[in-house]
């Protein structure tokens, strides 16, 4: 008798325990420990992918090869930012970038064109906003961004001084990020 | 509510989140999305300039197109979205198909960059086994219930306070009724 | 002033909806004699409720009508330039405006509960219209303190920021207001098992009590799911009717309980068994509708739904869920042993069909919530990102729905009790031959992919088995056709309803079917081109601009040909809309009524070239004509005058005559 009430007791436990995974989930997105949405990057730990991009023309800087990532990252961690003139979020990361090359650390760029689109306002945005990358190189068809499992723009990855990709940014590098995530990672790869 | 494919729906998510005005720092999917919505429409018209060829090696493109989750529009498979991400990630099935990769190579080479979230039919191992094998137990559970249930229930002839019991209950249905 | 007095009232509406839920439970506590006076009261507050949460309404749909933008709901959601339907219709295409809906559509089903349930006990009527007020004073706190739609804005902006386009559509437009009626109507059944729970007492009566509730709420839910769907079909582009998305499962699961619900009800009816499973299914099915909300709502699920999500929100939802499950749940744990079961009956009779039928139903329900919660269970588990994605449900799914298609033929057709399933199936052998027949004569014309061939063997067997089900019951060919008539208009409607329902599954079964063999076309046409599909010649004429109110866009013409004759003309659009900033796609759509041709443009190149996809769907139409043929059968059973809810107790009499003419 008592395994039988047991039974009906079964759906109020099933029930504690669903709302205790729900909570858990909730105040994980509150605090940013969980989040439903964002997927972390499959590359982390392993070497940056090899490629070689020709130049944003009228930029007046270099195409970009993964040699060129390598060679800057043995002199201390390297950001590869993935950008386009039309994506608004790249215009909130913007200052942190320029800030970031002001103090010496190595930002490559890697204009994003996926789908086939163009992107004729490059040149002209960056010479709006400035220009932080140390080279430049023109990712037609998005081939590269895939390469790296990119979504969109804007994506910033870190590589530190053996090439390893350590850290992935998808979306802004805001103020936030920037002094709880990327600053310490800097320190800690220097 | 049916899911709407579009990244033009995603993008409104987004574009809604990014106004609601709270101090919560924006989801990177959101920012993506602010940015692709901007870019692309709803249309979910595969370009026939993509195709290859051979249409064998095309309905093998569309096959593992259809098992590849397209990442920005989140519910929908590389082959029935137009968002930028999936039109590329289509062109490459189809370069690496044209090049001479298996079915399994393929989606290896898009399983390395993007990782197991792209693969809308979760492969079996040790984490999704429970999920796999939910089918089965449910129902395996559900079926022993109901024969426990069932066999309880059986009237027994002869067993008098069953009978007595049979026709309580017809004399009860005859009243309500 | 009016989104101040839309505010006033739903505070009203919550004292009221207070009020309502002490006054019913100290009322049905004190007993029919004593606590006569305090009972009495519910029904008016129930009403004046309903009033209050209708004003509320009506003042936000006011402030749509009149685009006042002062009002932050509607800027963000309309725009003055939006055509006046979908400024009404924006009302509840928000988080805040669809929860007025909800709310208003419970206090609906209270008043109506208040009016018509005069034949019910006092105290059980009590107790139903204070778990009804209790679930109203959640959603209506929720809605007070999380997502206050009259909320004023300042500065004023001068226009709104447009109600996303896919929603400016008919068919999303009518879709929520029937998932909530569906929904909405899960409580009342719900409210009748923590009734009865507390009563302690599961008869018959509240069997037939419960039923039309259920039924009301099966039909709305039925109608809800199959308008989104159908939406889904022509709006987003490619012709797909179900992806099984999370939001999309989220409606889904409430479905199955609720006709798992309504056919073990029938049971609690006639042989007063299966009543402690019935009390949990009534408690399930609206827990679903609360888990659908949450999901929905909290922004947990990796989906891409409109509404603006929110964690606090989540919190919020997430306590109400709690507190209304884990109440009812705890009930059903302290009182439902004491439910003892009654009717005796053998494993093969109706009563065991329809064990099997509740079997397969809440199989399936558990699978598709296993499937859909998965991968956030996987995510807090592990950390690790995976996607439960439609090939294992449909992998999951597919044999499950088979069985249960397959035993929906033979189950009517087994007698209560004890039954004889040679004999069932020998009642079935025309339909078993016609079946056969079809599955040659298919196999060796058409096609012989396994998928959409078992589909429409399936869907056909369905239709005959409830043909041969109606036939038998009126006695088709053994007597005279008048007496056969005299029958047929002698059943009762809860039989009719129910043999409808079930060969319009069939019918749906079959368009969903025919998805499977659809042929498609994808190419690039110069204007003049043509192409063909499915017999057709499809002539491009080329693309030209086109607007309406508040979007810009290109239509392109396709003329269909039959041979030389000129069949149809379709003018599939993609639309721009700058203030949202979005885009659509409009499919055109030309149904024979046996076959949709459906065509949809892509980019135009520099020179003219136009993508072009069109698909021949043989039977789509059929998908949603059958869900419409369920919800009918539904309300054809709705007007079986035993499960009337007004049906005053003295009328009882002539409903116990079509009861024995059975």
């Amino acid at each position: 008798m008592t395994s039988r009430r047991l039974l009906y007791v079964l759906p109020l436990v099933l029930l504690a325990a669903a709302g205790a995974g729900f909570w858990a989930m909730l105040t994980g997105m509150q605090r940013g420990s969980f989040d439903p949405r964002g997927v972390p990057s499959a590359l982390i730990g392993r070497p940056a992918p090899a490629f070689t991009l020709p130049a944003l023309e009228g930029s007046g800087k270099p195409g970009l090869s993964s040699e060129d990532i390598r060679a800057a990252a043995r002199e201390g961690p390297v950001l590869v930012n993935f950008f386009a003139s039309w994506c608004i979020p790249c215009l909130v990361e913007h200052p942190n970038l320029m800030r970031l090359a002001a103090e010496g650390v190595a930002v490559f760029g890697i204009n994003y064109r996926a789908g086939g689109r163009d992107d004729p306002g490059a040149v002209e945005w960056l010479r709006r906003h400035g220009d932080p990358y140390r080279r430049i190189g023109v990712d037609h068809g998005g081939r590269v961004a895939i390469d790296f499992g990119t979504y969109g723009v804007p994506e910033t990855f870190l590589i530190d001084r053996e090439g390893i990709i350590r850290w992935r940014m998808a979306g802004p590098i805001t103020d936030q990020v920037l002094a709880d995530e990327l600053r310490p990672l800097l320190r800690r790869y220097r | 509510m049916v899911g709407p494919d579009s990244d033009a729906t995603t993008g409104s998510g987004a574009l809604r989140r990014g106004r609601g005005g709270r101090a919560r720092p924006p989801i990177f999917l959101a920012a993506a999305l602010l940015a692709f919505a901007v870019s692309s429409s709803a249309q979910a018209v595969l370009d026939p300039r993509e195709m290859l060829p051979d249409p064998a090696q095309e309905a093998r493109a569309r096959e593992i197109g259809r098992g590849l989750r397209c990442l920005v529009c989140q519910n929908q498979s590389i082959d029935d979205s137009n968002a930028e991400l999936a039109r590329d990630l289509r062109r490459i099935v189809r370069e690496r198909i044209a090049a001479g990769d298996t079915d399994e190579e393929v989606v290896r080479f898009v399983v390395d960059r993007y990782g197991e979230f792209v693969l809308l039919k979760p492969p079996l191992n040790a984490m999704t086994i429970a999920l796999w094998a939910s089918p089965a137990v449910l129902f395996g559970l559900g079926a022993l219930s109901a024969w426990l249930y069932l066999r309880r229930r059986r009237p027994a002839p002869g067993a008098p306070a069953e009978l007595s019991a049979e026709e309580r209950a017809r004399l009860k249905g005859l009243l309500t009724e | 002033m009016i989104p101040e007095l839309g505010h006033y009232a739903l505070v009203l509406a919550l004292m009221l909806a207070g009020v309502q839920a002490i006054v019913t439970f100290l009322g049905a506590r004190l007993g029919e004699a004593r606590g006569a006076m305090l009972m009495a009261a519910g029904p008016s507050t129930a009403i004046a409720q309903a009033a209050f949460v209708a004003l509320a309404f009506f003042c936000l749909m006011w402030s749509y009508a009149v685009s006042d933008f002062s009002v932050a709901n509607v800027a963000q959601n309309s725009h003055s330039l939006k055509p006046m339907l979908y400024k009404l219709t924006g009302t509840w295409g928000n988080h805040e405006g669809s929860m007025v809906l909800w709310v208003l559509i419970l206090a609906l089903c209270g008043a109506l509960v208040a009016l018509f349930g005069g034949n019910l006990p006092a105290t059980l009527r009590a107790r139903v219209l204070g778990v009804l007020a209790l679930v109203s004073v959640g959603f209506l706190l929720f809605i007070l303190f999380t997502s206050n739609p009259f909320e004023r804005l300042w500065p004023i902006p001068e226009d709104g920021r447009d109600l996303n386009p896919l929603l400016q559509d008919p068919g999303l437009a009518f879709h929520p207001p029937f998932l909530y009626l569906g929904y909405v109507g899960t409580a009342v059944a719900f409210a009748f098992a923590c009734a009865a729970l507390l009563e302690g007492r599961v008869d018959a009566a509240w069997g037939r009590w419960v039923r039309p509730w259920t039924l009301f709420a099966w039909c709305a839910l039925t109608v809800g799911i199959g308008l989104g769907s159908w939406w889904a079909y022509y709006e987003l582009g490619w012709g797909g009717f179900w992806f099984w998305d999370p939001v999309e499962n989220a409606s889904l699961m409430p479905w199955f309980l609720a006709t798992a619900l309504l056919h073990s009800a029938i049971v609690v009816e006639k042989r007063e068994a299966l009543k402690v499973w019935t009390i949990l299914l009534a408690i399930l099915t609206f827990s679903l509708s609360l888990l659908g909300t949450f999901l929905v709502r909290s922004g947990i699920l990796n989906s891409v739904h409109a509404f603006a999500n929110d964690p606090d929100r989540g919190v919020f939802i997430l306590a109400l869920l709690f507190v209304t499950v884990g109440a009812s749940l705890a009930l059903y744990a302290w009182r439902a042993p004491a439910l003892a079961p009654q009717g005796v009956f053998a494993p093969i009779s109706r009563e065991g069909s329809l064990i099997l039928n509740n079997l397969l139903l809440a199989t399936l329900c558990a699978v598709v919530f296993v499937g859909t919660l998965y991968p956030l269970f996987a995510d807090l588990m592990w950390g690790a990102k995976i996607t439960v994605g439609p090939p294992f449900f449909n992998a999951a799914t597919f044999p499950l729905f088979f069985a249960l298609l397959f035993a929906m033929g033979v189950g009517p057709l087994l007698p209560w009790k004890r039954g004889d399933l040679w004999a069932a199936l020998a009642r079935l052998k025309l339909a078993f031959g016609a079946v056969a027949a079809f599955v040659v004569v298919y196999v060796a014309a058409i096609d012989r992919s396994l998928l959409p061939l078992l589909g429409f063997a399936l869907a056909l067997w369905l239709v005959l088995a409830a043909a041969t089900d109606f036939a038998d019951r009126i006695r088709l060919g053994s007597v005279s056709l008048a007496e056969s008539w005299r029958r047929a208009r002698g059943l009762p409607r809860g039989i009719v309803g129910g043999i409808i329902a079930h060969a319009a599954v069939g019918i749906t079964v079959a368009g969903i079917a025919g998805k499977g063999i659809a042929p498609e076309r994808i190419t690039l046409m110069q204007p003049g081109e043509t192409t063909t599909i499915a017999g057709y010649v499809i002539r491009f004429e080329g693309t030209r601009p086109v607007s309406g109110p508040n979007w810009t866009g290109l239509e392109g013409r396709l003329v269909a040909l039959s041979g030389d004759r000129e069949i149809a003309v379709l003018t599939p659009q993609r639309r721009h809309y700058p203030v949202a900033r979005m885009g659509t796609t409009e499919a055109a759509i030309r149904t024979s009524g046996f076959a949709d041709l459906y065509a949809v443009i892509g980019e135009t190149a520099e020179n003219g070239a136009t993508v072009v996809r069109l698909h021949y769907n043989p039977l789509a139409p059929w998908i949603w004509a059958g869900t419409i043929l369920m919800s009918l059968g539904g309300v054809v059973s709705l007007t079986d005058r035993r499960l009337r809810v007004g049906v005053p107790a003295r009328r009882r009499t002539p409903a116990a005559a079509a009861v024995a003419a059975e």
